[in-house]
């Protein structure tokens, strides 16, 4: 039995790198959530809209760096992430007024909705790759660790040790005072609560004065905003590909409905759940399981549920067993 | 300006036309882009400074001038591949390619072009070992070694240095699994043990979880078989942030200054092997191409060169650019007898075969051809020390 190591083994690799990923998750799934409440339809943009304040961020960036700008040892795309924010809201600006706006109009269905947000999801796709080039982009700058492993073995004296990367804390830690900061927004002004009666009952809404098309702005600022910081941590965090994000769009999904549509606690929730399970579902528990076992045993196989190859098929699984089992969701939502 | 537009055209027009009555072009097929794109740089610098060589020496079939047409074949992509070699072959009607880079690739253009039009293809750098027995009409040949061998290399190296348990990752296609496959076997063979075996895909953003599998597992050593610029390098990030592994096993897909940049002393301890030779014969290369802006001692270069100057030497032995004739004399000119041809001789090499002698051409590899039609190969064994690559030896 050595339950301290256990337990470091299991930080190293599951709970830290999962509690970042579950951050990035949950901040896109509360753009989704934000856009399905108020405009009631699946914004599959949403992935490139991440990518595109992400590509702002990055170009910021190289500038800021190239001028000799650092704010050392944080890295230099925090100060950079105002640019990408700013881009974001500009293009989905430029998007509802061009596109979506044109189908709010005609009062179309949210199924054609959805189908028009592939379409700018590709165009947005298209419009990054031609500027920044479909290839692999480093930006990461500043300090890499706040803990290495070497560094945790040294100062606890245990045979596992937590590396903790400064990215990871970052993520965290805005992530924290974004929903924070859109819970505030939401329940407490003025025009977070017109946001929610519209969402509640659009009609009742428009009789009680709120200007709809202030509401649909306000919601494409933030879901925007969500987006490019969404994105940009995640690329500082891992690493920025555009491809990447159309992948990343499956757990988002997953997590907004398993949270429970329209709802941003449930986004927020679903993000975390999503990301332990894909973290944990393909961990090998060999060693976790021999540290906690008796002294000298050691499991014969890998004690894994389900190869790294599958990692994407557990948003799947998850996906189509809220579906099937709650399509509400954790916490009541719309029933797509 | 108007006057001497068409006089522009013309000249331009006269000069292209000329060249392309006297000179013979051979294809350059190679990944430009993709995973491979900074193996391929000097790569391609190396095969063109041999038919520079043998354009300038003014004693190929009578004087004839050669150009090299580059091709991009990715290394990924097998239509691309195939496009661009059926393009070299259709319109720009090249006498012999030099390529393609990867094993996919090569194997997608041999079956879809080259064997369709009789054309001679010689891999510098494709190393799978289901191309040693690909039906090929005697067309397709290597002056790299399989992977089967660079797996028993590797294998002897490992017990050599006293490692009893090793992890291995590989890339996820023929090249990875084929690599993996034959270290694996290699190894167990020799008394050590592989703990666990895991696939990467690349061009993922985050390869945590797959390290973390594999330190599940544990091993004194992880066995990196992927490229450098991929995810063989997602792995090692994956792995060094974790500390899961500190040392690494980097066959020749990683081996590459990009690589060092980018870890620096990091990487400290780790093992790579890559095709290389200690015969003179690479020395002389590297010295050829001072000063030419690539270092002829880089991953694949000296292959490279071989594979162009055997190409050009075999036509010189047939008297024709025609492959269905000088297809034979690929071997002939590569393996003894015959005067021993070094980098930097093939103008020697082109009169002693126009004088009716043989040649056996050493070159960069001290290449050797078995059947069929393959490098018998010879090995690098390079340590990682104080971020740059150190050799120890030759296998």
């Amino acid at each position: 039995m050595d339950i301290a190591n256990a337990f470091a083994l299991l930080s190293n690799f599951v709970l830290v790198p999962a509690l970042a990923y579950g951050a990035q998750l949950a901040l896109g799934a509360l753009g989704v959530t934000i856009i399905f409440g108020i405009l009631r339809f699946a914004n599959f943009a949403h992935g490139e809209m991440m990518s595109f304040g992400a590509m702002a961020a990055i170009l910021a960036t190289w500038f800021l760096q190239s001028q000799g700008v650092s704010i050392s040892p944080l890295p230099t795309a925090l100060l950079a992430l105002p640019i990408g924010i700013l881009a974001a809201i500009g293009m989905a600006c430029l998007t509802d007024r061009f596109v979506f706006r044109f189908y709010r109009r005609k009062r179309s269905n949210p199924i054609v909705f959805a189908i028009v947000s592939v379409g700018v999801m590709f165009v947005m796709a298209g419009l990054i790759r031609i500027i920044i080039g479909p290839d692999d982009q480093s930006f990461a700058d500043g300090a890499r660790f706040l803990v290495t492993v070497r560094e945790f073995k040294a100062a606890t004296g245990l045979d596992q040790g937590i590396a903790i990367k400064q990215s990871q804390v970052i993520t965290v830690v805005v992530a924290l005072i974004v929903v924070a900061f859109l819970f505030w927004f939401l329940q407490r002004t003025r025009w977070g609560k017109a946001m929610r009666a519209y969402s509640d009952d659009e009609d009742l809404a428009l009789l009680s004065g709120i200007d709809p098309e202030k509401v649909v702005l306000i919601a494409w600022i933030i879901a925007a905003a969500l987006a490019a910081i969404a994105g940009t941590l995640y690329g500082l965090d891992k690493t920025y590909k555009p491809f990447i994000f159309l992948q990343i769009l499956l757990p988002i999904f997953a997590a907004t409905i398993l949270g429970g549509i329209g709802q941003p606690v449930g986004a927020v929730l679903g993000g975390f759940i999503i990301a332990f399970s894909e973290v944990m579902v393909t961990y090998a528990f060999k060693r976790f399981l021999a540290y906690l076992g008796p002294d000298g045993w050691v499991p014969d196989g890998l004690v894994q549920l389900l190869s790294t190859d599958y990692k994407f098929a557990v948003s799947f699984v998850i996906l189509v067993a809220v579906l099937l089992v709650r399509p509400t969701g954790i916490i009541r939502g719309k029933v797509i | 300006m108007k006057r001497f537009l068409p006089l522009l055209c013309a000249a331009v027009m006269s000069t292209t036309a000329a060249h392309a009555q006297d000179a013979v072009k051979i294809g350059m097929l190679q990944g430009f882009t993709g995973p491979t794109e900074s193996l391929v740089k000097p790569m391609a610098l190396g095969g063109e400074m041999a038919i520079q060589e043998v354009s300038d020496s003014g004693a190929f079939l009578g004087g004839k001038k050669v150009v090299s047409v580059r091709g991009d074949s990715t290394c990924v992509d097998a239509a691309a591949a195939t496009a661009a070699a059926d393009r070299l072959i259709t319109s720009e009607g090249v006498a012999g390619i030099v390529g393609a880079t990867c094993s996919g690739a090569t194997t997608a253009v041999l079956n879809n072009v080259a064997r369709p039009n009789g054309m001679v293809m010689i891999s510098p750098s494709a190393t799978s070992p289901a191309l040693s027995t690909i039906e090929d009409d005697g067309l397709f040949f290597r002056t790299a070694p399989s992977d089967a061998r660079q797996g028993q290399i590797i294998g002897t190296v490992l017990v050599a240095q006293g490692i009893k348990s090793a992890a291995l990752t590989y890339t996820n296609n023929d090249y990875g699994k084929g690599l993996a496959d034959s270290i694996q076997s290699a190894f167990e063979a020799k008394g050590g043990k592989i703990t666990a075996v895991a696939a990467h895909e690349d061009g993922k953003a985050d390869y945590s979880a797959e390290v973390a599998t594999l330190a599940a597992a544990g091993g004194d050593i992880l066995i990196v078989a992927g490229y450098l610029d991929q995810g063989g390098k997602g792995m090692i990030q994956a792995a060094l942030d974790t500390g899961a592994f500190d040392r690494f096993v980097l066959p020749d897909g990683m081996v590459g200054e990009a690589l060092t940049d980018h870890f620096g002393a990091d990487l400290d301890g780790s093992i790579g092997t890559n095709p290389g030779t200690d015969s003179p014969g690479a020395a002389l290369l590297a010295k050829l191409a001072e000063g030419k802006g690539f270092k002829g001692d880089d991953p694949y270069v000296p292959e490279a060169y071989d594979a162009s100057a055997i190409l050009l030497l075999a036509m010189q032995s047939a008297g024709s650019t025609d492959p269905a004739a000088y297809k034979s004399h690929i071997e002939k000119v590569s393996n003894a007898p015959g005067e021993k041809i070094f980098p930097g001789e093939l103008a020697k090499a082109l009169k002693i075969l126009a004088d009716g002698g043989d040649i056996d051409y050493v070159g960069g590899t001290a290449l050797e051809l078995i059947a069929p039609g393959e490098s018998a190969g010879s090995f690098r064994e390079t340590t990682v020390a104080d971020g740059k690559w150190k050799t120890v030896g030759y296998h």
